[in-house]
């Protein structure tokens, strides 16, 4: 039972780092944010035995993609924007508690109209998650789309020199 | 897990020859353009494959549907005849983007690489059998049609126009993906034809349909319906006019095959019938009367797509075999229509006045002084507007007729009464360009005809729309091979 | 699976745990008198010229760009690495089929590399 646990304390953590994303008032702080935000969902993945999924997250985006947004912002030389007027916290607080609220009703509507499907916390199996059960799949019956998103990759890296290059012959 | 097979037989490869033989074209272009530096030679590589492999799926229309490649996509038949449309207009747009493209010095070889990618990803998106090979061609598509929209990036808008098709694209492509992600976790299957199996077995429930309401908005905003329109205006006028004709026409034609196979395949009607009929009605009135107010030619073409977004739709609520057909057939009509059209906005950009941004006023003229552009812009719009002996009447009757045999008569009535009022942008155009005197010539256009390919590939789409008019036989067999298909995609194996 | 995984979130906590407890000892406990020299930027024992904070050109946007495909292009070189071997004792004729699939890819994404170095898009 320690998933199940683990997943729901992951996902506040990156609930809260997305929402620190879109809080900052700097541009490099709302990157970090992301980051953890990111690792989080790398965590997520770990929980739902998801693993190369989770350290494909962490490889190519807390890694290469962070490294993209980070360019950005020095590329763009961003400021912080100014920072807002005080919100009162009591208004806050009153906002997310309503929200909880509203969501608890809600599910207990929902469930109580049978519209939710009976919650079973299963334990996927181990096996699925892994490179070798992906490759088993990929490189066989999706050897298709396997294929496409290499001509997907090709246009991407000749979209990039198309667009950024100045003198383009 | 069953491994068990080798290589897929060899008919599976001739089965989708179209698809690898665009691929393998489309990489010999990035090679040529790499190490020969000829631009030319890429142009003629190109249309040459395409015009190769729309004669082979024509000649394949007949054959009754199947899966290749292990139950990736559908061949022959219905994807036969989706694959020819994607093609047709890929062709067009070759023959009369070359010239236009040469002329602003933008005639670079990955233009024609960018073009066939996207082709070979609508082919996968538009006859796809399962949810990975619909996102994997919807996404090569997008892709290249970004880069395309931002060709010419000293242009006005230009950029703004690749930038916002771009950031929508992905973020309804986020919806799209996060659809088929639930559906996975509601059924444990991603094939197609799975799907109605797992519906019976199993309480789908809530995250089903809440998968299959993010899969459509992900359709919707692809085929530019109207809650999810906004970006269409933007960016057919930023574009460069035949990408723009080639946007509105193949990349909506695939996203519509897929929302065929995907809602007449896979799941109930009863579940869907409603919302589809609800947007068919309000891309309909908002496409017709915004077009009213455009006065510029490309906002108006972009606003009239909506508008026949919704008439396919129409076709596709009623949720028949016959209405499924029926829209098929009008997406074949609408593309001939909306490339010719936008073609001839392409050349008349060379005219002089306005350069490319065209307002109605900007064409007075024209039609008098090139009779070819003139007569070709007439056919297309009077097709357009469904005049009567035209293939674009053809084409509303039979997504109209089927909505009223489902029940939907109200749709029927709404699109009729919309291309009414579609008639008054439509003949504004016209009228203006054949009625109205050029201002004055004192300013000798810089124009020097339309190249003979290009002109060929025009008159070619004013001849499509006429032949199916003066020779009833072919479309009556067109006909009969569009009632017969449906069936057998309700058939398929 | 899971539990396999617990040394590393150990570890990743005993890392951030360290740097925190480092960086807060060594304001509570260091004595702090600032003056202008300490408190200039350090380059290198230079003294700074201008704002670190410049306008970067576009260029290097383009590696990250490239390097990011690339990126991508290995990450779904992880899966066959595990399993080619499997495949081929599977049967002969899968291992050169997947072999096939992946050489196909390879290609594809070499090209792009081609491209890349041919129309200069790697060049300063």
């Amino acid at each position: 039972m320690l998933a199940p646990v683990l997943f729901f304390l992951f996902a506040a953590v990156a609930i809260a780092a997305s929402i620190g994303t879109l809080l900052a008032r700097n541009p490099v702080n709302s990157a970090l944010s992301l980051i953890v935000n990111l690792l989080a969902v790398a965590s997520l993945y770990l929980t739902l035995n998801a693993a190369f999924i989770g350290i494909v997250q962490v490889l190519v985006y807390a890694g290469a993609i962070m490294v993209l947004f980070l360019f950005v912002i020095m590329l763009l030389n961003l400021e912080a924007t100014p920072v807002l007027e005080a919100i009162d916290k009591r208004i806050l607080a009153g906002y997310a508690g309503g929200t909880l609220l509203l969501g608890a009703i809600t599910y207990l509507l929902a469930r109580g109209l049978g519209a939710l499907p009976t919650f079973e916390i299963a334990e996927s199996a181990a096996a699925t998650g892994t490179p070798r059960a992906l490759a088993l799949n990929l490189f066989t019956t999706y050897a298709l789309p396997f294929e496409l998103i290499g001509l997907l990759l090709l246009v991407a890296t000749i979209g990039a020199v198309m667009i950024a290059k100045k003198r383009f012959v | 897990m069953d491994i068990t097979f080798y290589f897929p037989p060899l008919a599976d490869y001739v089965a989708t020859f179209p698809m690898l033989v665009l691929a393998v074209a489309a990489l010999l272009c990035v090679v040529v353009d790499i190490f020969y530096n000829d631009a030319k030679g890429v142009a003629i590589l190109a249309g040459a494959s395409l015009l190769v492999t729309l004669l082979f799926e024509a000649a394949r229309l007949s054959l009754p549907p199947a899966k290749a490649l292990y139950g990736m996509v559908y061949v022959g038949g219905t994807a036969s005849l989706v694959n020819m449309t994607i093609l047709f207009s890929g062709f067009l747009t070759v023959l009369i983007a070359q010239p236009y493209l040469k002329r602003l010095g933008r005639n670079y070889g990955e233009v024609y690489a960018l073009l066939l990618v996207a082709v070979v990803g609508m082919m996968a998106l538009g006859s796809a059998a399962n949810l990975l090979t619909l996102f994997a061609g919807l996404e090569t598509m997008s892709v290249c049609l970004y880069i395309l929209t931002a060709l010419v990036r000293e242009k006005d808008g230009a950029i703004e126009s690749a930038l916002k098709y771009f950031l929508l694209g992905a973020f309804s492509t986020g919806f799209l993906l996060y659809g088929i992600a639930l559906i996975y976790g509601a059924t444990g299957t991603m094939d197609l034809s799975d799907f109605a199996d797992r519906l019976a077995s199993t309480n789908a429930g809530v995250m089903f349909w809440g998968g299959t309401a993010l899969l459509l908005v992900g359709f919707f905003f692809k085929v530019s319906a109207v809650p999810f329109h906004m970006w269409t205006p933007d960016v057919y006028q930023g574009a460069p006019t035949p990408i723009s004709g080639f946007m509105a026409t193949a990349s909506k034609t695939s996203a519509f095959a897929a929302m065929v196979l995907v809602l007449g395949r896979a799941l109930p009607s009863a579940q869907w019938q409603t919302t589809v009929a609800i947007v068919a009605l309000l891309s309909m009135v908002i496409g017709n009367f915004v077009a009213l107010a455009q006065s510029n030619v490309k906002r108006m073409l972009a606003y009239s797509s909506i508008a026949h977004a919704g008439y396919v739709l129409t076709g596709i609520a009623s949720a028949t075999p016959e209405g499924y057909a029926g829209a098929l057939y009008y997406l074949l009509v609408y593309t001939v229509m909306n490339v010719g059209a936008f073609g001839v906005l392409a050349y008349l950009e060379h005219d002089n006045r306005q350069g490319d941004t065209q307002t109605v006023d900007s064409l007075a003229g024209t039609g008098q002084r090139y009779p070819l552009l003139g007569v070709v812009m007439a056919v297309c719009l009077f097709s357009l507007l469904g005049f009567p002996p035209l293939a674009g009447f053809f084409g509303k009757v039979y997504v109209f007729g089927p909505a009223v045999k489902s029940g939907l008569a109200w749709l029927a009535v709404a699109g009729v009464l919309t291309s009414a009022v579609s008639a008054a942008y439509y003949l504004r155009v016209l009228y203006v360009m054949w009625m109205k005197p050029s201002p004055d010539d004192a300013v000798a256009p810089q124009f020097e005809g339309v190249p003979p390919l290009a002109a060929v590939a025009l008159a070619g789409c004013a001849a499509f729309l006429l032949l199916l008019t003066f020779t009833p036989w072919v479309m009556d067999a067109a006909v009969a091979f569009f009632r017969d298909v449906p069936a057998a995609i309700v058939s398929l194996p | 699976m899971l539990a396999s995984f617990i040394p590393l979130f150990l570890q990743i906590l005993m890392a951030a745990g360290l740097a925190y407890t480092l960086l807060i000892a060594a304001k509570k406990l260091g004595p702090k008198r600032p003056n202008a020299v300490k408190t200039m930027a350090y380059e290198s024992g230079m003294d700074p010229v201008g704002t670190a904070r410049d306008r970067y050109s576009v260029k290097f946007y383009l590696v990250a760009m490239i390097f990011i495909v690339f990126d991508v292009e290995v990450v779904f070189l992880y899966p066959w690495a595990v399993t080619f071997r499997e495949f081929l004792t599977r049967s002969p004729q899968l291992g050169l089929f997947v072999l096939g699939v992946v050489g196909v890819f390879l290609a594809v994404l070499t090209l792009g590399l081609v491209y890349d170095i041919k129309k200069g898009g790697l060049e300063f």
